[in-house]
C-alpha cells in the first residue's frame, strides 16, 4: 500500500512537472540568454532550452516524430516540407495577442513557405554572404579586393591567394549552390537538375582553397583571426565582428551581402503536432513576440527580426546597420528560395558530396 | 536439460533477439520501402489493421530498388573501400602501438600491473567527444603541437595536420588503443614463462623465442584486439567529421548524409545493411576457419 502511494505521488509529480515545462529547440548562439530567465520569472513555467546547428538535424527529429519539443525553429524552406509532412500544429491566434506586432514586409515573404502564416511566426531573418577579416584580405588581395562580390569566393584566382590565410564555407548545399548560380548569373532559385549542375564546376574549382566546410565554427575562427574569409550567415559573421571587438585583438570583421544577389532566409518558430505542452508553447511565442523582448534578442545576436513593434527598441548599431536591416536597394537584390523536391534534393546532396570529396 | 539451465542459455539468445535481430529486421524493412514526405519519411508503413491481406499487400510492395541504386552510384563503393582501407591501416597502427605497451605491462613487476592497467583505462573517465576536441586543440595550425615544434626550431611553418587523413588516423589510434591493449595484455599475462625458458634452453635466442613462442600464443589476444578496433573504426563517424577534412570519405559520413541531408531513410538503411554484411561475412568465414583448425589439431 505504502509503495503504491509513493508510486502514485511520484507519477503525479512527473506529470505535473511536464505540464509546467516548455521545451524549446533553437539554433546555437541565437538568443539573449537573460530572456530565458525572464520568461521563467514571468510565466512560472520551467524552460528547457536546447540548441542545434543544422536544419537537417532538426528535420530528422521532426520526421521521426515525438521529438518532445514544444517549439522548434526551422528555416522557411525546411518548414514548408515539414508542414507538408504534417509535423506542425496550427497556431491558436487567441493565445497570441502580440501577433499584431509582426512586420507585414516579412509576413508577405514567409507566406511562400507557410501559407497564411498559419503554422509559424518569424523569429529572425537574415542574408547569406561574405565575412572578411578586412586587414588580412587587404594584405593578400590589396585594398580594392572585391569583398562585397561573389568573385571573392568563387574566382579561383582570388581564392588561391586567400587559401593560406584561411577560407570557410557553410556546409550547406542549399546555401552554396544558389550562391554559385547567382555568381554565374543564373537563376539562384533554379529547380531543374540541368541548371543546378552548372554550380558544380564553380564550387569544385575553389574547393582546393577552402579550409573547411562547416556551419558554425567560422564564428570563432573569424573572431580570433584564424581565417580571413567565411561564406556564412549575416548574424553569425556580425557576432564574430562583435567578439573580435570585445577581445580587442586587432581583428576587424566586415559583412557584405554580395552585390550579385544574396539569399534571404527566415527562421520560423513553430509548434510540433505532438508538442507535450502546446499552451506553454503559445505562451513562449507570445513572450518572444513582445516588442521589447524581441528587440533584446536582436540586439544580442545581430539578426533582423520580423517584428515591426520591436524596431523602436533596437540598438542603433542593429537597426542602423545596412548589413542587418538592408536598405531598400539591397532588399530588392535579395532572393528567396523554394525548397527542393526529393529528387532534386538528392542531386543536390550528391553534388555537394562530389564537390567536397571529389567522388 | 533442466529449466534453470535452459533459462541461462536463453538469456544470450534473448539478448540477441531483442537487441540485434529485431532492430536489424526493422532496418531491413525500411531499406525495402520507398521515400515519402510524411512522418516517418517512408512508405508503405506497417499496418496490422488491414489484417492478413494487408500484410500480403505490404510485403508485395517492398522491393530492392534502393540496393540497385547503391550499385549504380560509384560514391557508395568508393566510400566502403575507403572506410575499409582507413579501418585496416588504423587497426595495424593501433597494433603497432598497443602490442609493445601490452608486452611491457605484462613484463612489469606484478605489483605495478594494477596501476598500469588503471592508466590504460583512465582516459575513459573523460567523455570521448571531449577527448577528440582536445585533439583538435593539439593538432590545429595554432595548436600545442605546432607551437611546440616551432618553439624548438624544428619547423618554421606550422604543419597542417588537422582536417587531414593523418589526424583521422591519430584520432582512431588514440581512441581505440585500450581496446587493443587489454585483450593482448590478458593473453600475455597468462603466458607461461617456463615455455620461454625452455625455448632458450633449446638454443633459441630471445628474439626468436619471441617470434616462435610469445607471438603465436598471443595470437588470440591480437585477433580479439584487431576485431575490437577494426569493427568500430569501419563505421566511425565522429572522428572523421571532427578531425578529418572534407575529402575524408567514410561510409559513416555517407550514411549520415543520406539520413540527414537527403532525409532518405530507405537508402540510409540499405547502406547500413550492406555495411553489416561487409562485417558479418568475413567474421563468420574467419570463425569457420578457426573451428576447422581446432578440429584438425585434435
Amino acid at each position: 500500500m505504502k509503495t503504491t502511494t509513493i508510486l502514485t505521488a511520484a507519477l503525479l509529480a512527473a506529470t505535473s512537472a511536464t505540464a509546467q515545462e516548455v521545451r524549446v529547440y533553437n539554433w546555437s548562439d541565437y538568443i539573449d540568454e537573460s530572456l530565458l530567465e525572464k520568461f521563467e520569472a514571468e510565466t512560472g513555467l520551467k524552460l528547457i532550452y536546447d540548441v542545434f546547428d543544422s536544419n537537417e538535424l532538426l528535420e530528422t527529429k521532426m520526421l521521426a516524430g515525438s521529438s518532445g519539443y514544444d517549439i522548434v525553429v526551422p528555416t522557411g524552406t525546411f518548414l514548408q516540407r515539414q508542414i507538408q509532412a504534417g509535423a506542425f500544429q496550427k497556431l491558436d491566434d487567441s493565445q497570441l495577442p502580440n501577433k499584431d506586432n509582426l512586420w507585414d514586409v516579412i509576413q508577405e515573404r514567409t507566406e511562400k513557405y507557410d501559407p497564411d502564416n498559419a503554422y509559424s511566426i518569424n523569429y529572425m531573418w537574415g542574408t547569406t554572404g561574405i565575412g572578411v577579416n578586412s586587414g588580412k584580405v587587404a594584405e593578400v588581395l590589396g585594398e580594392d579586393a572585391p569583398i562585397d562580390s561573389l568573385a571573392l569566393v568563387f574566382d579561383p584566382a582570388n581564392m588561391e591567394k586567400l587559401a593560406d590565410c584561411g577560407v570557410y564555407f557553410l556546409d550547406a548545399p542549399t546555401e552554396m549552390i544558389p550562391a554559385a548560380l547567382a555568381y554565374l548569373g543564373e537563376d539562384p532559385d533554379a529547380q531543374d537538375a540541368e541548371t543546378i549542375a552548372k554550380a558544380e564546376p564553380v564550387l569544385s574549382a575553389v574547393k582546393p582553397y577552402v579550409r573547411k566546410y562547416h556551419s558554425s565554427e567560422y564564428i570563432n575562427a573569424l573572431a580570433n583571426g584564424e581565417i580571413c574569409v567565411a561564406f556564412g550567415w549575416s548574424g553569425d559573421i556580425l557576432q564574430a565582428r562583435d567578439r573580435a571587438v570585445e577581445a580587442d585583438n586587432g581583428v576587424e570583421i566586415l559583412y557584405h551581402a554580395p552585390v550579385e544577389g544574396a539569399l534571404m532566409w527566415f527562421d520560423q518558430m513553430a509548434i510540433p503536432v505532438d508538442a507535450p505542452n502546446p499552451e506553454g508553447a503559445h505562451a513562449f511565442l507570445n513572450f518572444i513576440m513582445d516588442a521589447e523582448n524581441m528587440a533584446a534578442a536582436s540586439n544580442y545576436v545581430y539578426y533582423a527580426n520580423g517584428n515591426k513593434a520591436s524596431q523602436e527598441f533596437l540598438a542603433e548599431d542593429v537597426i542602423g546597420d545596412p548589413a542587418i536591416y538592408p536598405d531598400e536597394e539591397t532588399l530588392q537584390n535579395l532572393y528567396t528560395q523554394t525548397p527542393y523536391g526529393p529528387k532534386v534534393q538528392r542531386t543536390v546532396t550528391r553534388m555537394w558530396t562530389k564537390v567536397k570529396s571529389g567522388t | 536439460m533442466n529449466l534453470s539451465r535452459r533459462l541461462l542459455i536463453g538469456i544470450p539468445y534473448l539478448w540477441l533477439l531483442v537487441l540485434f535481430l529485431i532492430p536489424f529486421l526493422i532496418v531491413l524493412k525500411i531499406s525495402l520501402s520507398d521515400y515519402d514526405i510524411s512522418i516517418p519519411p517512408y512508405s508503405p508503413k506497417f499496418d496490422l489493421s488491414a489484417g492478413w491481406e494487408g500484410i500480403k499487400d505490404y510485403l508485395g510492395s517492398l522491393d530492392f530498388e534502393n540496393y540497385a541504386f547503391l550499385a549504380d552510384d560509384p560514391l557508395y563503393y568508393t566510400a566502403y573501400l575507403s572506410s575499409l582501407k582507413i579501418a585496416a591501416i588504423s587497426t595495424f597502427l593501433t597494433l603497432l602501438v598497443g602490442f609493445p605497451i601490452a608486452y611491457g605491462m605484462a613484463s612489469a613487476p606484478e605489483e605495478w600491473r594494477p596501476s598500469l592497467m588503471m592508466l590504460v583505462i583512465l582516459p575513459f573517465w573523460t567523455s570521448f567527444l571531449i577527448r577528440v576536441y582536445a585533439w583538435m586543440g593539439i593538432l590545429s595550425n595554432e595548436g600545442l603541437l605546432n607551437q611546440f615544434l616551432i618553439w624548438t626550431g624544428l619547423i618554421s611553418d606550422p604543419l597542417v595536420i588537422l582536417n587531414t587523413i593523418t589526424a583521422v588516423y591519430i584520432g582512431i589510434v588514440y581512441t581505440y588503443l585500450p581496446f587493443m591493449i587489454l585483450p593482448i595484455y590478458a593473453t600475455l599475462e597468462k603466458l607461461d614463462g617456463s615455455l620461454l625458458e625452455a625455448a632458450e634452453d633449446l638454443g633459441c635466442t630471445r628474439i626468436s623465442a619471441f617470434w616462435l613462442v610469445t607471438l603465436p600464443l598471443a595470437k588470440p589476444g591480437i585477433i580479439a584486439g584487431c576485431f575490437l578496433v577494426f569493427i568500430p573504426a569501419l563505421g566511425e563517424f565522429v572522428i572523421p567529421s571532427l578531425l578529418g577534412g572534407s575529402d575524408t570519405l567514410m561510409i559513416g559520413k555517407v550514411l549520415w548524409e543520406e539520413f540527414f541531408s537527403n532525409r532518405d531513410w530507405t537508402v540510409a538503411s540499405a547502406v547500413a545493411i550492406i555495411l553489416l554484411l561487409i562485417l558479418v561475412v568475413p567474421i563468420i568465414l574467419f570463425q569457420r576457419n578457426e573451428q576447422k583448425q581446432r578440429e584438425a589439431a585434435k
